[in-house]
């Protein structure tokens, strides 16, 4: 069992078995620029002050840690929602849009390019070039940019540039593809900032690192609260996995912290509408790393179903496969009609209405047995706002 | 000696590669193309293995491969269609791929099955070179397959060196740093291939990505041993009815 490795891949960037970077000889240049230098320009006074007065002032941290009483007292149990969705833009993934524009302006790049799924990461990346005044461009799913259209419109807003993915099965797996084309025709200027712990080494391990900050908060916070910076239970839903690694990464070696991640079932794992990465995936290389992957037994990736856009990709990030396969995470899955009644029982128990993501991982508590004295923490990375559609259509609305 | 090494062997300039996505534009038209492009000339096949996901192609040759395994193309599929092609086809014929249907076929099953069948040589873009040399370098090896790496103008001196002396066959260059089917202006490129050729590279050197029709065939063997052509006899081959005749009408057209 390696848990030292969920931080730490090697040189190659491997954890356990999976991970490396699997990139044409196009991207060479640009990602050996980025594994050379990110090290050294995060680990920066100069960065690190502008990141983190950025990170208070302008994201909102800390983000609290709540006790939420009555779903507690409903699970007979204490748990505590880490606050990501109080974050401005709505999620967690402003922590690494942050990150990597300041990084990308560190390194002289004149362009940011993201891909998005249901608009969160785009959101955030488009919201962060607007405040340095760098331009953005988008890359979304046909698809998606049809069902996520309040998404849309706030990143055109924000002056970015929407460009819509047609090729494939038109969402996220496609947009990303068509962000990684775009890198390799404009190698010079241009940073990719990918939203999830996924893509070629050093992408999982920057990213991981820029969402670290939740677990480093919440061992603050939880001692404050407990006198003990270790919980006994740690829950995050994990698509790629980025709030999920963002949560973990400081209980890993924690060996008395159950780390519980919940992947979307969507219509069920045996429907052939899933998006349970673990439970349907085998090894395989996407999108630049070895990790495990949905796909046919002739090696072509499908396209996973979930409710939550945020969680339908077809893999997992490398550190998520490697923490599965040596069993030190727990991976759990919840389907499209539990996640959205996890949703309404927070909205109403707690006045909070979570993100279709979040519902996922609360719908996970329902499948693991608390005692009275366990400490529980689950990380709330988004807010349910852009969610409404789905919610009003479960109200009858 | 192999194959490809011989075709160098014998003719060092104007080496007209052709890529074709197999299963494209029909399941069954890979080895009627293949004789096609004999009949017509061309020095080497590289046939392209449809996937879901291919980050180092642009849209044309995307689309391709999207409508061959739409066909119901396979890995399998190609072998089966391979079994008898050494029967009529003489040339050269490489594979080109992604790593991730490769893994599922089996790495070492893929390259016995490929050798056995009369392929030569494998171009995979997405196999970086720390895997190649630690994991499945020894393996091509062992079945007396080429293997090609890429390299861009964006490609340090030393690491030309270092994709030259793993490669075998010849080297690939990409004439920018683009994804396959964008137009290239063809003089920036005439100077990154005389760098190239400055090198004395113990391969010899083929020029890929935005070679249209014999204009730009020219221009880039003129500083290269010849020229790879994809995207554009894709588009000749959509719609075609009879392949053949396409093929041979548009590889005339190029030489």
């Amino acid at each position: 069992m390696s848990t030292t490795i969920y931080q730490k891949p090697d040189a190659q960037g491997y954890y356990g078995q999976f991970g490396g970077a699997y990139i044409p000889e196009m991207l060479h240049r640009n990602v050996e620029e980025l594994r050379n230098q990110y090290k050294q320009i995060i680990g920066s006074k100069d960065f690190r002050d502008e990141y983190q007065s950025l990170l208070r002032d302008y994201v909102g941290r800390p983000t609290p840690l709540y006790h939420a009483v009555r779903l507690s007292a409903q699970f007979n149990t204490n748990i505590y929602l880490k606050r990501e969705d109080l974050c401005h833009t709505g999620s967690h993934k402003l922590n690494n849009a942050l990150g990597q524009i300041l990084l990308a302006l560190r390194l002289g790049k004149k362009r940011i390019i993201a891909e998005t799924g249901a608009g969160q990461h785009g959101v955030a990346t488009a919201t962060v070039c607007a405040l340095k005044g760098i331009e953005c461009i988008v890359y979304m799913g046909e698809k998606d940019i049809q069902r996520q259209a309040p998404n849309v419109a706030r990143m055109k807003m924000l002056g970015a540039t929407v460009i819509p993915a047609t090729s494939g099965s038109k969402t996220l797996k496609d947009a990303t593809n068509e962000a990684i084309r775009d890198w390799i025709n404009n190698p010079n200027d241009t940073h990719y900032i990918i939203g999830s712990v996924v893509g070629p080494h050093p992408y999982p391990d920057m990213v991981a690192s820029f969402q670290s900050v939740i677990s480093e908060e919440i061992r603050k916070q939880l001692k404050e609260k407990t006198g003990s910076e270790l919980p006994t239970h740690v829950f995050a839903c994990v698509g790629g996995g980025s709030n999920a690694a963002g949560t973990f990464y400081h209980f890993t070696e924690e060996g008395s912290v159950k780390l519980v991640a919940v992947e979307a079932a969507g219509h069920g794992v045996d429907s052939g509408m899933s998006a349970a990465t673990t439970r349907l995936g085998k090894p395989g290389v996407l999108h630049g790393s070895k990790s495990l992957v949905m796909q046919t037994e002739d090696g072509q990736v499908v396209e996973p179903h979930s409710i939550s856009a945020g969680l339908d990709y077809p893999g997992i990030g490398p550190m998520h496969a490697n923490l599965f396969t040596s069993g030190r995470g727990t991976f759990l899955s919840a389907t499209d009609e539990e996640a959205v009644r996890a949703a309404f029982n927070l909205t109403q128990q707690e006045g909070i209405i979570p993100a279709l993501e979040s519902s996922h991982a609360l719908a996970g508590l329902h499948q693991v047995s608390f005692k009275k004295d366990d400490v529980v923490v689950l990380c709330l990375s988004g807010r349910g706002d852009k969610d409404m559609a789905t919610y009003m259509q479960a109200m009858g609305l | 000696m192999s194959r490809i090494q011989e075709l160098f062997k014998k003719k060092n300039k104007q080496v007209l590669n052709v890529y074709v996505t197999a299963g494209y534009p029909q399941l069954n038209s890979t080895v009627t193309i293949m004789q096609a492009l004999q009949n017509s000339g061309a020095d080497l096949i590289e046939l392209g293995m449809p996937y879901s996901d291919p980050l180092a192609d642009g849209p044309v040759i995307q689309a391709s491969s999207t409508i061959a395994l739409q066909n119901g193309m396979t890995i399998r599929k190609l072998f089966e269609q391979l079994k008898d092609m050494r029967s009529s086809v003489q040339l050269p014929v490489i594979l080109m791929g992604y790593m991730n249907p490769i893994l599922q076929y089996g790495f070492e099953k893929f390259c016995a099955d490929a050798a056995a069948m009369g392929v030569d040589g494998l171009i995979l873009p997405d196999l970086p070179e720390f895997e190649f040399e630690n994991e499945y370098g020894p393996i091509i090896k062992k079945y007396k397959l080429d293997f090609i790496f890429l390299v861009t103008p964006e490609t340090t001196p030393e690491r030309v060196k270092r994709l030259d002396a793993l490669s075998t066959g010849f080297l690939y260059a990409v004439s920018s740093s683009s994804t396959t089917g964008k137009d290239q202006n063809m003089g920036g490129v005439s100077a990154y291939l005389q760098r190239l050729q400055a090198m004395e590279l113990k391969n010899p050197v083929l020029v890929g990505f935005g070679i249209k029709d014999k204009a730009s065939f020219d221009a880039a063997s003129e500083f290269a041993n010849g020229a790879i052509i994809g995207t554009a006899f894709i588009r000749a081959l959509d719609g075609a009815t009879d392949v053949s005749a396409a093929t041979e009408q548009f590889i005339r057209s190029v030489k």
